[in-house]
Formats: structure tokens, sequence, C-alpha cells
């Protein structure tokens, strides 16, 4: 009896590596070459920044909020990573402005030249993050707008960084980002990474089960003796942690920055979790099916243009997909209840 | 464990309120270690509000004490955590997306480090073991997928786990009111056990056998204060639920214009609960008050509902005449549009006739608003102003005129009274008369003996069913409380 009563619980745990499945054997079945080793790397290369951002809107989605600044965050990052931390202050294009007119002398001291300018940008802004926490739950302010209108503040300093595309990204990053290992494409090994490792850090710590616990019923956490400040400050950081990583992975990918590279992975990062079989209220969230619903969507792009769908009508195909997808979670969950 | 010995934890004439709403008034309590103290009471008796105190949720005048210490200021979850002192909610206080094992490990802050869900797991089912042999729970299972029963035995077996802090007093709030009677007994069973260990108890409950199988001390309370102590031996059924209820209690401004026979036409509402094994009808004909009556959530509220529901699209087992209104008594969640203006909400239930073509007809619904504050006296210099500037009591007229103002037939009310000031419940209660005699029907759910007495007619609700039909020359607080407590077999 009890064998049976789990079957659409299993099923819809497994549910987003299914849709990955099937994704993937179309997209084989299109375009028999894509199963390669050049072809995976194409194909999921972009997978990682999303991936990362995906995970960072879980970490936000765990605590029943929304971040809706992530794309801009993300654009943020990238655009601190081809300056900042590339080469210091001295990297900024309205320096070098100041520089070619003379205002500047051509050759800067060290602590203009220095990447440590970037790594404090970048902790400021996991910094914010975690104040940005601190004061929805303060202030029981509704996440969606707050993050709204950080996501301004993103953009505009992203163009008081870099006004237009350009800049270098940190040789580091970008041999990083083009690692060739034997027989596995990066992307798998790094989406296996960043899946595990999400999965450790929310799923199987001691403090990770408060941190879900806090979604679920953030009273009985506060009556058991936690701070719930502490768990939406760490969610929240934890978040601006994430988005750093997916805005540098971007920027390596891209060798220079841009202010709107990223705008599309707040709506992208969203769909991932919830792809994922996370939910948006009640603490249950998946990070490996947050890493799996990233790849589901980078794949659907690719899975379109071999459809030879112009671009135009990429995105409400990629929408139709994910309907799809829910739909069928939502028949699950239905035959669930009339068990 | 000798009764000399310095109590757990002492109050000294306790004292809370809430707004206007005095929930405890000088309370007096000191629990021992090896002993189980009953406590019962009428709904609003300010069971719960001691036990929120006890656990350290929220302070309150008058002095406490841990182990002869005073706590009075300084007292909070933390404090109460470190003292063994634990607490089962009412309302379940599990996290339904974690597991067993991880709601175990919310508790206990020193479960920690490599291994910690292991451990966790262990702890919770070796304690779930020992209170309900053969449970049949799993330290990996998802509490939000277990029935409710069992969520209520992980709870109460987390309570008695045991890591850096002892478990010394733990307060049992209603801990039986969604076991079976097997699951009952062997919670009882336990409890004997712990105080025999010399662990101390507080049971509260509305099933009274229980009380008096495990309690050694009974504390009865009524209106925010202890009314009764006595040894549970001493105590009968008969005698703690006249205990519960005043005897001598002055009988005011009840009504006197009674209508002893009811109308044999055909009524405007007719009824059955869901659960309709043993339950009786409710009946209301034009121009009746008819009581629900009983403790708090035995079903009253959902009956409003189905009733509201079934007037649009006939329901099962219910018939209405007319058209429904229903004035809520969670004011805040389903009653007031917080953002509008006070006619606004006045008018919103009667839009459809104050229209002038596709328009609302502006003139009118002034002249609504302006004649409703008029009749019902909510004091405000202009009806324009937004309705949160009401004090509550003054919100809720403006509620009770939203709905008296329609053309509804039947008024449904979810117990609208809650946290309104006596003299404002005296205008209501002269206004719902007068009403009723011009041939509204009203259904009144509450917990208020004094509003009984305004009903035509009364229902007792006990779990989910009708356990009583009670005339208006019936009615006596005494057999409400008998069947509120009448145990079911």
């Amino acid at each position: 009896m009890n064998a049976i009563g789990l079957t659409p619980r299993l099923l819809r745990s497994l549910l987003p590596a299914l849709s990955l499945v099937a994704l993937l054997g179309a997209i084989f079945w299109l375009q028999p070459r894509a199963m390669s080793y050049v072809g995976f790397n194409l194909m999921l290369n972009l997978a990682i920044p999303i991936a990362f951002a995906t995970i960072a809107q879980m970490c936000v989605i765990t605590v029943n909020d929304l971040d809706l600044s992530i794309g801009t965050y993300v654009g943020f990052v990238a655009c601190v990573g081809a300056t900042l931390l590339s080469g210091g202050v001295a990297a900024l294009p309205f320096v070098k402005d100041l520089q070619a007119s003379g205002a500047l002398p051509a050759v800067l001291p060290w602590i203009f030249q220095t990447p440590l300018a970037g790594v404090l940008a970048l902790l400021l802004g996991i910094g914010v993050y975690a104040l940005l926490g601190a004061l929805i739950h303060w202030r029981n302010l509704p996440s969606i707008v707050v993050t709204l209108g950080m996501s301004f503040v993103w953009l505009g300093l992203s163009v008081l960084i870099l006004p237009v595309p350009g800049g270098q990204a940190p040789q580091w990053i970008k041999s990083l980002m083009t690692l060739k290992p034997p027989f596995i494409p990066f992307p798998i090994i790094a989406a296996a990474i960043i899946a595990i490792a999400a999965h450790f850090l929310v799923m199987r710590t001691s403090y990770g089960a408060v941190l879900r616990g806090a979604g679920g019923n953030p009273k009985a956490i506060e009556r058991a003796g936690w701070s719930l400040l502490r768990v939406k400050m760490t969610m929240f950081a934890l978040a601006g942690f994430f988005g750093m990583l997916a805005g540098l992975s971007l920027v390596g990918l891209t060798t220079s920055g841009d202010a709107n590279i990223a705008l599309r992975y707040t709506l992208l990062s969203i769909a991932g979790v919830i792809l994922g079989g996370g939910e948006f209220v009640g603490g249950r969230i998946s990070p490996v099916g947050a890493v799996i619903g990233a790849a589901t969507l980078t794949l659907a792009g690719s899975f379109l243009s071999f459809l030879r769908i112009s671009p135009d009508w990429q995105i409400g195909a990629q929408g139709a997909i994910l309907i799809l997808v829910l739909a069928l979670r939502t028949l699950i969950d239905r035959a669930e209840k009339r068990r | 464990m000798s009764p000399s010995s310095l109590p757990i934890i002492r109050l000294d004439g306790v004292k809370k309120s809430f707004g206007a709403v005095r929930a405890l008034q000088g309370v007096d309590l000191s629990c021992h270690a090896g002993e189980c103290i009953g406590l019962v009471g009428h709904n609003g008796a300010g069971k719960s509000t001691l036990m929120n105190l006890l656990a350290g949720i929220f302070g309150a005048e008058g002095r406490m004490a841990i182990d002869g210490v005073e706590m009075t200021d300084r007292y909070s979850v933390a404090t109460a955590q470190s003292h063994g002192i634990r607490c089962v909610f009412q309302e379940l206080s599990l996290c339904p997306n974690l597991t067993v094992a991880e709601n175990a490990r919310v508790m206990h802050a020193s479960l920690r480090g490599i291994g910690w869900r292991g451990r966790a797991g262990k702890l919770i089912l070796d304690k779930l073991d020992q209170v309900f042999p053969g449970h049949g729970i799993a330290a990996g299972d998802i509490i939000g997928d277990l029935p409710i029963a069992r969520r209520q035995m992980v709870e109460i077996a987390r309570a008695f786990t045991v890591t850096g802090a002892p478990a010394r007093l733990v307060i049992l709030d209603e801990p039986t009111s969604s076991l079976d009677a097997h699951l009952a007994s062997q919670l009882l069973a336990y409890v004997r056990r712990f105080v025999s260990e010399g662990g101390s108890i507080v049971l509260i409950s509305h099933l009274l056998g229980e009380i008096l199988t495990a309690a050694d001390r009974v504390v009865v309370m009524k209106d925010g204060k202890v009314v009764a102590e006595r040894p549970a031996s001493e105590f009968s059924r008969s005698s703690l639920v006249a205990a519960m209820g005043t005897v001598a209690r002055e009988e005011g401004e009840a009504r006197h214009a009674s209508r002893e026979a009811r109308d044999t036409g055909k009524p405007r509402v007719r009824a059955r609960t869901s659960e309709a094994r043993g339950g009786r009808e409710l009946i209301a004909h034009k121009g009746e008050i008819v009581g629900l009556a009983g403790l708090g959530g035995q079903g009253q509220s959902e009956m409003l509902i189905r009733i509201f529901d079934a007037a649009k699209r006939s329901g099962r087992d219910i018939e209405v005449a007319g058209d429904v209104a229903l004035v809520a008594g969670d004011r805040q969640n389903d009653g007031v549009f917080p953002l509008w203006s006070i006619a606004e909400n006045i008018t919103i239930s009667s839009l459809r006739r104050l229209r002038r073509g596709l328009l609302i007809d502006r003139t009118q619904t002034a002249a609504m608003a302006a004649d409703w504050r008029e009749k019902i006296g909510i004091r405000t210099p202009d009806v324009d102003n937004p309705i949160l500037s009401l004090s509550g009591g003054n919100q809720q007229k403006a509620l009770f005129a939203r709905s008296l103002g329609s053309t509804a037939d039947t008024v449904l009310m979810d117990d609208p009274m809650r946290g309104v000031d006596i003299g404002t419940k005296q205008e209501v209660y002269g206004m719902i008369r007068a009403e009723a005699e011009r041939g509204r029907t009203f259904l009144w759910y509450t917990t208020e003996m004094d509003e009984l007495k305004h009903c035509d007619h009364v229902y007792v609700f006990r779990d989910h069913r009708i356990v009583a039909d009670l005339s208006r020359s019936e009615l006596t607080e005494e057999k409400i409380l008998q069947s509120s407590f009448e145990e079911v077999a």
C-alpha cells in the first residue's frame, strides 16, 4: 500500500530530470551531431551562470520571498568583474577618460591598480543583500517591492561603472570557464558541483534545516528560539554570494561586461526554481532540481533553434515549455490528492 | 519530591491585556516537580494566554519566578528552554516542509556537526517509541505528508526529548484533540510516568475525563482568573462543570419578548452538519435569532460558510431561501477593505442597487453611508474618512451596516463581537433585535454566554455535530457547558 502511495511523489521529484532527458532526446533526434563533447560545451556553456542565478533565487524563495533584482545584480557583478576585478580602479572607463585628458597621470600608483578594489566591491554587494534581508524582515516589507527598487539601483551602478559594453574579464576566470577536461564537458562537471554544493549547504547541514524550516513555519522557528532576522540575512547573503558567482562565470564566458547582459536572468531564475520542483511559499525547494531546471531552460533555447524557430518566438516557446511542465506537475499533485 | 520544595515556576498576580481585552486579571499559579496540573476553562478564559506566558512568548505584568528566582523582566523563550520548560501548542508548531528528524533538530540547537541527522532521528524515534509504542513513524517522513494525528504525536514526543537542557515542565495544550482513544490513553500513561519520575506537566484539555484521570490538581479558570484550585480527587465531572460557569449570574438586559412557539411554516434556513451521523438539523425561521454555541472551532464557522455558499448554488443537505449576508469575525482578514473609506466599506454589498447606468451613483452611496452612520452610530466626523481611522468596535459597526444595509433576508454572524467594547455591543444587540422584529433572520455564532441570551433558539456544536437543540426557555449556562463538554463515546 505504501509503495503505491509513493508513486506520484516519486514521479514528482523525478519530473525535472525527466523533462531534461526528454528535451535532450528531442535535440539529439533533431541534430545528432549535438551529441558530442563540443556540442555539449556549446549548448550548456551558458547554463553555468544561469544555474548559479537559479540557486541564488532559490535561497530567497526558501524564505517565502522573491528577488526581482537578481538579473541586474548579475549584470552589476559582470561589470565589476570586467573592470575593477581585472585592473582595479584604473580600469574604470571614466578614470581612463581622465587620464586621456591629462587630469590624472598616465601611470597610477599601486593602490589604483590592485584588483582588491573589485573584491571589495563584490563583498559590498553581498553585504547589501544581507542588509536587504534584514530590512525586509525588520520592516515587514514585501520583498518584491524592495528588490524591484534595488534592480534599478544595480542597473544604475552598472551603467556608472561601464557606460558602454566593454572591459576585460580577469584572465583566471576566462581560463577557468574555458577549461577542457578530458571526456566530460566542463559545463556538466560544473553543474554537478553546483548542485551537490547547494544541496549540501541547504539540505544536509543542520543550520540548513532551520533555514528551510523558516520558510515552512516561521512561527515554529521563532518559538524554538532561533532568530528569524539572522535566517533572512543568511539567506539573502547566500543569494548575493551565488548571484556573484553567476556574474563572474558569465563575464568569464563573454570576456567583457555589459550592464544589460543578464536582464533575462530574473525571470529565468524564477522559472528554473519552479521548474526544478520548488514552490513559491512553504520552504519546499530542491537545489538539484533547480540546477536541472536551469539546464532545461538553457537547452530549450538550443532546441528551438534546431527547430528553426526564429528568436522572436523563442521566449514565447520557452514559456510554453514551462507551462507544459508545470501542468504535468499539477496533474501529478491532483493524482496524489485523490489517493 | 517533597511538596515543600521550590516550585519550578511561580506566578504571582499576573495580568495581561490585549487592547481592550483583559486576558489575564491577576493569576496565581505554581507548578512543582512531580505533579500534573489540569487546567480547564471555557473559551476565552485565558488558558492559552497563560501558556504563551509560561513559554516566554510575551511578557506580562506581575511577578514570575523560576526555581525561586525572580524572572519577571528577563523571561524569554530562551530562558524558558534553558530551564526545561517546554510547550506543545494547540496549533501545530512543526515545519511541514521538514522531516521528522529535522523538526527535532529545529528544537535542539546542540544537534549539529557531522551525523546530526542520524542523532536527531534516533532521539525523536526513541521518544516516540516510549510515548506511543507502535507509532509507525519514520525519521525521514516529511511532516506535511503525515496525517494530523501522527503530526501531533511527533510534536508531543519532541517536547519530551532531551539534549542539552532537561525537560522539567511540559505544558500540553489540547494534546489529544486529534488523537484517537487508544493514542490518548498511551499519552496519559506516559504523562503519569513522566510525573512519577519527577517531571511536571500542565495539561489543558476540554475532555474532563482526561483531566480527572491524569491530573493531581485541577485549576479552573474563568474570565482571566483562577476561580477554583483543588486536588483532582475532590472534583467530579459535574462539580467541574459547575466551577467553570458562575452559579449565580445576574440576568441583566436579556430580552423579554421571547417567542416560545416556533413557526411551523417553511424555514428560511435548513441545514445539516457535514458529518450527519447523530447530528441534528439546524432550522431558522423568518424573524428568528438563532445561536450557534459550543466551544471554539467545533464546526460553527464552517457551518456558516456552508450556508453562505449554499445560498448561491444549493449545496447538499442545505436549503436556504432568499439572500444571505455574512458579518466576518476576523475583521482584519475577512472583513474590512483597509484602504477604502468608511462609505465605500459600507456600500460595497449594495452597489447593485446604487447604480446609474454602468456607473456608481455617488449621491446615493453617500446618502446610504450617511444614513447608516446615523442609524448605527458610527463615531466619525465624515464617512469619507479611511476605515482604519475608526476604532475596532466602530469598524465592526461599519461591517454590520454593510450587511444590514443589503437586501439579504438572512444575516450570518461569525463571532462578530470579538474585541468589541461593551457599549458598542449593547447598541448592536439592540439593532439585531429590531431587525429581527422586521423579519430578518440571524444566525449567530458566539462563544459568549451573554450573547446567547439574545437568541430565540440555540444549537450547541461539538466535534462538527449539533449535540443539543435548546429553545429560549430551556437555555441555561449549565446546559450549554454540559453539552459542550459531553464526551463522545
